[in-house]
């Protein structure tokens, strides 16, 4: 008999009673199937070796394609915050000051989201007395990419709530749900907070509006701690802020442009070119902006087998023809907007990627897969172009989606039904 | 991640030249190469990680002008160390064989006992027989005796059921002589109950449920695959070689009992011609299947030739039970003479060995064992056979034997950065990817059981028209009229074996398929 690896035998030692303390338990149950497999094995009957992929490796994999996302979003924050202040507008430059700001911006909303979520997911578990399901993993990740960078930390704690508790843990956990948590996280901040969801402001960080006046926001003590760091090294500083915007500055997203005046609109302001749109480095959500990395983060999810493409190539085939129509129709300005263009703006590509393909909350047949995809494109230009309120519409296409799926399903299941009982 | 972030610090130059002013036009070719490329990259992928899915199957070159050929492209080959290398079969040293009721499907736990123990019997002798389905009035389904010699026992599990009758064989097998019968000439009924009084009934398996077929149900069809494509599988020919005429008489048996057709699965994956004694079997119909696991299964047959519809029934044999069946018409005597391939990583040399139904697994795996390692026995393939130890038998209708290690060890990150190379029909592992097998194996479940979440996974595992995963929720849920419009009496659990293998959630599939299909028959 080989020896135990050390680690092993210290987790086993320090195992807590599972009756007297099952909440303790349920956290040290997550550890340590964290730190190592279980040593189950298969039943004698039944299948006798098991496929090497868990939920664990599924989940984990989803949040590895978003660390792209994670990482420009981080640096975008800070270069939207300085470029709206007209300082550094270049992209490299002040590289430091926009990392350090991004990452004071972006690292409580991380935390936070996953400290309610899990704390949530870790209660439950315990109360029901079965191990921690990996949904949360996932949720997680995605809840702080889909909100604007200044959301105040009580507001996404208690949307997180709302969203895992009443979204999830009351119809039965990771598995049961009918809407996807992240996006009924984001639902919740969009109705019951909309002022910090909506609008001009919102999108970049560290701007407030002083009477009608925008000017950048004082740098706390945080930043004065970093400064400190800066100074020793030579480079630039954040100062104690409070300066005044630039002249040129527009606090609205191309979308909110296009949705007013066209894509005429859009491309007058200098620095929404098309490749910046591309690139991601525009005022948004703070995982949506970057095209490409959010494709790469999908393309990883195909690769791997983790993501549906049918869900992916369907959603854009929806869009797109929906796009399309509206450039027929041409009643307003924004239905006029070319459908290509239609990518370059807002969130598609994220909810293509990492919102529609929940497992889960999507349609579980194939062909049902074909038509949710879809229909969530149709939906989701439709409400985006339509909508006077809010220019886009992925988040509601989805969420009206999820609870259309087992309708679809159904119907798929009933066509199956039909073609076997039906006489040859 | 490493890669990933290559590709974030590939596109940046990228993105570099195209901010330095260029037009509408550099931005929609970098997006396009942007979407092109990892578009070509994954259909790439897809090629070569799939290989055979994408790519048009090759007709091979020994099939018969114009015959049928059925290619399917789902499923998965499960390519696993210790495969049997040699054709040649040895004759086992096996002393000890039990019949064992549970391996029936729907036998009453405690069944009619007609020996006890002390009681010497040839082979052919009944043993017992099951008093559930049959009327008074009806002949009864006897199960008999495999070899002859002494019962030394008769082995009760929980609540008293019986488990195992147990026979110790004789030097010489001594064999009972069976009735004569003109099978030109008998009717069907004399037919049926000439093959329950002689045992013979119980190497028939009917569609649904997998039970004994009823002496009232005329099958549709017959159909018999010979081929299998499960994970260390014997090869077919090896098994019919020496008794083709036996099969061929099995057939014409078989042909007698049906209005319908004799249909016959035939390998046409193009690695190895099949026998003769398939391919030129007289009075059937032959189907030609290529494809990887479970294409070699009846049941997926079954779909593509002649669906199975609500309230049919159609029979189903394994190409030694035809043999046992040619047999008996043909030497008057019940031969349960079976060549069994021992496989798995454990065993030290793989091979053919010949023996009879329900052998001892100690004595057929003796001197032949890998006793360093913690080992699980099986009486089947690993996907769908069943856990024995040393002192347990083979099973009624099993002809392999799989020893593989016990997998019960703790991994460090082995959800994250595996230690150990294991299959997967997932392409999730840059490993797996690499390396196609064949691999080691263990009884590990590499995570734990969790609810249903990933979707089309079982889907893709099972080459029939079928919404596996939502059947199995029908299931779970006992909607029984769902269940039976998504085609639950099409399944065994051979044919959802490999969903379970698959399976991220790690549900126990086929337990679940037998509770839905033991509602179905309570129900009818």
């Amino acid at each position: 008999m080989k020896k135990e690896p050390k680690l092993l035998r210290f987790l086993k030692r320090i195992e807590p009673d599972k009756k007297k303390r099952p909440l303790l338990h349920t956290f040290y149950d997550g550890m340590f199937t964290f730190f190592f497999t279980p040593n189950e094995v298969t039943a004698l009957q039944g299948v006798q070796i098991r496929d090497r992929i868990d939920l664990k490796r599924t989940m984990i994999f989803v949040v590895l394609a978003l660390q792209l996302s994670y990482l420009l979003g981080t640096y975008n924050i800070g270069h939207q915050h300085f470029a709206a202040l007209g300082q550094y507008t270049g992209l490299w430059e002040g590289w430091h000051l926009k990392l350090v700001y991004g990452l004071i911006k972006l690292v409580p909303l991380f935390v936070v989201s996953y400290a309610v979520g899990l704390g949530i997911e870790f209660f439950m578990a315990s109360r029901k007395g079965h191990s921690i399901a990996e949904g949360y993993l996932v949720t997680g990740a995605l809840i702080p990419l889909i909100m604007p960078p200044d959301l105040p930390l009580w507001i996404l704690a208690l949307s997180i709530v709302f969203a895992v508790w009443i979204g999830k843990e009351a119809f039965g956990g990771t598995g049961m749900n009918v809407f996807n948590i992240a996006l009924l996280a984001r639902a919740f901040v969009f109705f019951a907070y909309p002022q910090s969801i909506s609008g001009d402001e919102v999108w970049i960080s560290g701007i407030e509006k002083v009477g009608m006046a925008y000017q950048g926001m004082e740098y706390g003590w945080i930043y004065h701690l970093f400064d400190g760091l800066f100074r020793s090294l030579g480079w630039a500083e954040f100062g104690s802020g409070g300066q005044a915007v630039a002249d040129a500055f527009t606090g609205a997203t191309p979308l909110a442009l296009a949705a007013k005046g066209g894509w005429e609109a859009v491309t007058q302001v200098p620095h929404y070119s098309l490749s910046h749109m591309w690139w991601g480095f525009i005022p948004g959500s703070i995982g949506e902006t970057s095209k490409p990395l959010i494709l790469a983060g999908a393309l990883f999810l195909l690769v791997t087998g983790i993501a549906n493409w049918r869900i992916m190539v369907s959603m854009f085939l929806g869009a797109a023809f929906m796009g399309w129509i509206f450039n027929l129709w041409g009643a307003t300005p924004f239905m006029q907007v070319p459908w290509q263009y239609q990518f370059f703006m807002g969130g598609f590509f994220f909810a293509m990627a990492f919102m529609a393909t929940d497992p889960v909350t999507a349609a579980a047949t194939n062909t049902g897969k074909w038509v949710y995809g879809f229909l969530i494109g149709i939906l989701g230009m439709f409400i985006r172009v339509v909508n006077v309120a809010y220019p886009e519409g992925w988040m509601l296409a989805i969420l009206f989606m999820n609870a259309a799926a087992p309708l679809i399903d159904h119907l798929v299941k009933r066509s199956n039904i039909r073609w076997r009982t039906q006489k040859a | 991640m490493l890669s990933l972030t290559a590709l974030f610090f590939l596109a940046m130059p990228l993105y570099a030249a195209a901010d330095g002013g260029v037009g509408v036009k550099q931005v929609i070719t970098i997006a396009t190469i942007a979407l092109a490329v990892p578009a070509v990259l994954g259909l790439v992928w897809r090629v070569v990680a799939k290989g055979k899915s994408v790519l048009p199957v090759k007709r091979p070159a020994y099939l018969p002008q114009g015959a049928p050929f059925i290619a399917l492209k789902k499923g998965y080959d499960l390519a696993l160390l210790g495969g049997v290398e040699s054709d040649e079969v040895e004759e086992a040293q096996v002393n000890t064989f039990a019949v064992q009721p549970p391996d029936i499907v729907g036998m009453s736990p405690i069944p009619k006992m007609l020996v006890e123990v002390g009681d010497v019997v040839k082979a052919g002798d009944p043993l017992f027989f099951d008093k559930r389905f049959y009327r008074a009035d009806e002949p009864k389904l006897m199960y008999v005796a495999p070899v002859s010699g002494e019962v030394i026992a008769i082995n009760r599990g929980e609540k008293r059921a019986i488990v195992e009758v147990v026979i110790l064989k004789d030097k010489q097998i001594q064999y009972r002589e069976m009735p004569q019968i003109d099978l030109e000439k008998a009717s069907r009924e004399e037919l049926y109950t000439y093959l329950h009084q002689t045992g013979a009934w119980s190497l028939i398996r009917q569609r649904p449920y997998n039970t004994p077929a009823h002496i009232m149900d005329v099958p549709r069809d017959i159909f018999v695959s010979t081929f299998s494509t499960a994970p260390l599988a014997p090869d077919q020919s090896v098994l019919v070689r020496g008794r083709e005429e036996l099969f061929q008489k099995g057939l014409d048996a078989l042909a007698k009992m049906t209005d319908g057709k004799v249909y016959l699965g035939l390998d046409g994956r193009g690695l190895k011609q099949p026998s003769p004694a398939f391919s030129e079997a007289r009075g059937v119909e032959k189907y030609w299947f290529s494809g990887p696991h479970p294409a070699g299964n009846v049941g997926v047959q079954i779909h593509h030739i002649a669906r199975l519809k609500a309230h049919e029934q159609v029979w189903t044999l394994g190409v030694q039970e035809v043999i046992s069946l040619g047999a008996l018409f043909a030497e008057r005597r019940y031969m349960a003479e079976r060549v069994v391939a021992v496989t798995g990583e454990l065993v030290k040399k793989p091979r053919y060995v010949r023996t009879y139904q329900g052998a001892n697994l100690g004595e057929l795996l003796k001197d032949n064992l890998d006793t360093e390692k913690k080992a699980r026995i099986i009486s089947g393939d690993v996907l769908s056979g069943r856990g024995k130890s040393t002192d347990g038998f083979l099973g009624f209708y099993d002809e392999q034997v799989t020893v593989i290690e016990e997998g019960d060890y703790y991994e460090l990150f082995g959800w994250l950065l595996p230690s150990k190379l294991r299959p997967t029909v997932s392409q999730a592992y840059l490993r797996n990817w690499l390396n196609k097998g064949p691999y080691y194996v263990d009884t590990n479940t590499h995570g734990e059981r969790r609810a249903f979440v990933m979707t089309g996974q079982y889907e893709a595992m099972l080459p029939m028209k079928m919404l596996v995963q939502p059947l199995f929720k029908a299931i779970v849920v006992n909607d029984y009229d769902e269940m039976e419009g998504l085609g639950v009496f099409e399944l065994v659990e051979e044919d959802v074996a490999l969903c379970e293998f698959a399976c991220t959630s790690k549900q126990p599939l086929q337990k679940i398929l037998r509770r839905g299909l033991d509602m179905m028959r309570e129900q009818s």
